[in-house]
């Protein structure tokens, strides 16, 4: 399959000379695909910073402890993450199998810890009653959730989806089912939900730290 | 032919080693940790937009080139992905500033 897939590559159909990228077509979808996502992402934030400019009294709840000093180490977990998984495409790529799929297990097991410290934090707001709609801070900004829950929400959804993502490439890649390209295409799905969680930690969390 | 363009390939993408890697990741930790202190600093708000949004740029910018190994890829990838993607936030940014300028002016003094 690879054999194929490579041929793909040099040998373009069409016959006016090379293919112009050099790269494979999962790769340039997932690139593809990465930009469009990345404008979804953009147009939450840019949304989310006029809601907040038009209201003169927006909450800043979050105290540097707990929640600034949690949200940095989740930062520092997906961050380690990403390390982890290029290190993974790296070994793929020199055809080691067994070390890319524990740096892929690796990258995992950081994205299930993100997410369940994730959930916890938002439990917690619950517990505050701090919800989507509501909030107990006086004056009321009911958009505050909205944003807040909006924005982490559909970051976390991307994680959840980049875990059973990668789960499904390691199991297939320890196999030998799929190819290094396979880890390579992952990686840049992982690596941008990386990249948009360095736009929400400063915008939504260190914006937001309680002034007191 | 094919063994030996795939040869190639591989070469291609080991361009970064484990400690460029590992560098660019310490890089963005710190500038990660600089952004929580000015945090802790509790600067003032359109100061800390500022930093902090080119903090984020510089941040992306890494993760990009290293990390999806943008910088190892030809240009015409970078050319038919990045202007398109900043043209589209550009034209998000142009309907965000005088509307948000103009609201912050209508609020009562």
């Amino acid at each position: 399959m690879s054999e194929t897939e490579f041929e793909g590559i040099v040998e373009s159909p069409w016959s006016g000379g090379a293919s112009p990228f050099a790269i494979n077509s999962k790769k340039l979808g997932m690139w593809l695909f990465i930009i469009s996502d990345s404008l979804t992402f953009s147009a939450l934030l840019v949304s989310y910073a006029y809601v907040r400019l038009e209201t003169p009294d927006w909450p800043r709840p979050f105290e540097i402890w707990p929640a600034i000093a949690k949200s940095s180490f989740m930062t520092f977990v997906l961050l380690s993450s990403s390390l982890t998984m290029v290190l993974g495409v790296n070994s793929a790529f020199k055809g080691d199998r067994k070390k890319t799929v524990r740096y892929l297990i690796a990258t995992i097991i950081c994205g299930i810890a993100f997410v369940l410290i994730h959930a916890t934090e938002w439990v917690t707001l619950f517990g505050e009653g701090v919800t989507p709609w509501s909030n107990p801070w006086k004056p009321f900004v009911p958009l505050f959730g909205g944003t807040f829950f909006g924005l982490t929400g559909l970051h976390m959804v991307h994680v959840t989806i980049g875990v059973v993502y990668l789960a499904i490439i390691a199991w297939g890649f320890g196999k030998g089912k799929y190819t290094a390209e396979h880890v390579e295409v992952s990686g840049l799905y992982w690596h941008f939900v990386d990249l948009v969680w360095m736009f929400i930690f400063p915008m939504v969390y260190l914006l937001s730290v309680n002034p007191k | 032919m094919s063994a030996h363009g795939h040869a190639e390939l591989t070469h291609e993408h080991s361009v970064g080693t484990t400690r460029l890697f590992s560098i660019v990741w310490v890089w963005l930790l710190l500038l990660t940790a600089l952004e929580v202190f000015l945090a802790y600093e509790r600067l003032e708000v359109h100061l800390m937009i500022t930093i902090l949004v080119g903090l984020s740029l510089i941040k992306a910018a890494l993760i990009m080139s290293y990390f999806m190994h943008l910088r190892f890829e030809r240009l015409g990838l970078f050319l038919l992905l990045v202007p398109a993607m900043v043209f589209c936030i550009c034209m998000m940014l142009i309907m965000f500033f005088p509307d948000s300028i103009r609201l912050m002016d209508l609020r009562p003094h």
